[in-house]
């Protein structure tokens, strides 16, 4: 799965798409960033409800693929930011971790 | 038949431990064609034109007991017995190669007896193989190839870890500074990838100077995070103003933590900090008092089976 393929899940909204062909290899959900940091894989889409910047440094160091906030949170615009200059793409989902991991697990 | 120019004593460290290493089954083909006793000479001829050998092993069952070879043909030719079967004219001193002797072993063979091909034996004296210069040689120029890339991968490795040797750049870290957080890491990050250090080499130091940056920015106030780079490793050292750590082995315990709730709320201060710097650093030293707190890390910048070389 690439990132674009992510604007096909109706549960799912597009905040910024650094790069479209970028693959998706692994699914991590967590909301301690130092749990992430230490367990979640590269080029990864992390689940999670931490939507400021510290997310996107997060991202960036580990080479994840994308930041998809769960639960409805809305990225605030310097997360966004954050997120175009490091080349990291960020989505938001009107669904909670399990159920937006599960969304995404058939098309890995 | 020109000598394999290798040997145990003249040759290269790399090359003397590629000879030593190989066995002769490595290196042997095994899909031998054989004949009886009873095969005609003639015969033996036909066999070796057709199949472009240029000797055969004669066999009974399993077992070797003796090699017709071309210059026993051409032999039988001249002197008008090519209709004879082999077992009145081939050769049985036979000099043959155990399956598990290395490689060395044939190469010396091969400079020691004027034969092109010998035959191989496993530990019940089956015939299992013949081995040829050429299928040394083939193996052999396979192996070095391997051998020289990775010595040409480590090279590069070295030499782009040698350019940023002696470096050393300090980030100043601000108390509950979590705008910046994270920016001297991106930045550590950046200069390995722009080395090509391995990934996950990077993967590693990245996770050590984050934890002791976001530790800075969330437990401290204020102090310093210093990249040293050598040919080798990327030393950290995370220093404070203080206040302090009471309880270093309580700081090291996987989710022990000290933060507030506000901190926790951002995703931070799940006591995973210093156990993380711990586990994917090579070296580790902390100590601390009300003055401030000093945290060392070493992440070795060479992949673990080169650093031996």
């Amino acid at each position: 799965m690439t990132v674009k393929d992510l604007t096909h899940i109706s549960a799912l909204t597009a905040h910024h798409i650094a790069d479209g062909e970028q693959p998706i290899k692994d699914i991590y959900c967590g909301d301690l960033l130092s749990d992430v940091m230490a367990n979640a894989l590269e080029e990864s889409a992390l689940c999670t409800i931490q939507g400021h910047k510290n997310t996107v440094a997060v991202a960036s160091l580990l080479g994840l693929s994308v930041i998809i906030l769960c639960n409805n949170r809305i990225p605030p615009a310097d997360m966004v930011e954050a997120a175009a200059s490091e080349e990291i793409s960020i989505f938001s989902s009107s669904l909670n971790h399990y159920k937006t991991a599960l969304e995404l697990t058939p098309l890995l | 038949m020109s000598e394999i120019p290798i040997n145990t004593l003249t040759s290269s460290s790399v090359i003397l431990e590629l000879i030593l290493r190989l066995k002769v089954k490595d290196v042997m083909s095994t899909n031998v064609i054989t004949a009886t006793k009873e095969t005609t000479l003639r015969q033996i001829q036909e066999i070796m034109r057709k199949e472009r050998v240029t000797g055969l092993p004669i066999v009974m069952g399993k077992r070797l007991v003796g090699i017709v070879s071309m210059d026993d043909i051409i032999k039988a030719l001249d002197l008008g017995y090519i209709e004879d079967p082999a077992q009145d004219h081939m050769s049985q001193n036979l000099i043959v190669l155990d399956e598990e002797m290395p490689v060395s072993f044939a190469i010396n063979y091969f400079s020691r007896y004027r034969y092109h091909r010998f035959p191989v034996l496993n530990k019940y004296k089956h015939l299992v193989g013949m081995v040829t210069n050429r299928d040394i040689t083939t193996v052999l120029l396979v192996e070095i190839n391997k051998e020289v890339e990775q010595l040409e991968k480590l090279a590069k490795v070295r030499s782009h870890a040698t350019e940023m040797s002696g470096e050393v750049h300090t980030y100043p870290i601000l108390k509950n500074d979590f705008e910046n957080a994270g920016s001297a890491s991106t930045q550590i990050k950046k200069r390995l990838k722009e080395a090509k250090i391995p990934n996950a080499i990077i993967r590693r130091a990245a996770i050590a100077s984050y934890e002791l940056e976001m530790n800075m920015v969330v437990h401290s106030d204020g102090g310093t995070l210093k990249a040293e780079y050598t040919p080798t490793t990327l030393t950290l050292t995370a220093q404070d103003h203080g206040p302090g750590i009471s309880d270093i082995e309580g700081a090291l315990t996987p989710g022990w933590s000290t933060a507030s709730e506000w901190i926790r709320s951002l995703g931070f201060g799940a006591g995973m900090g210093l156990p993380n710097v711990k586990s994917v650093a090579d070296t580790f030293f902390i100590e601390s008092d009300v003055r401030g707190t000093t945290v060392s890390c070493t992440v070795n910048l060479l992949p673990k089976e080169e650093q031996q070389l």
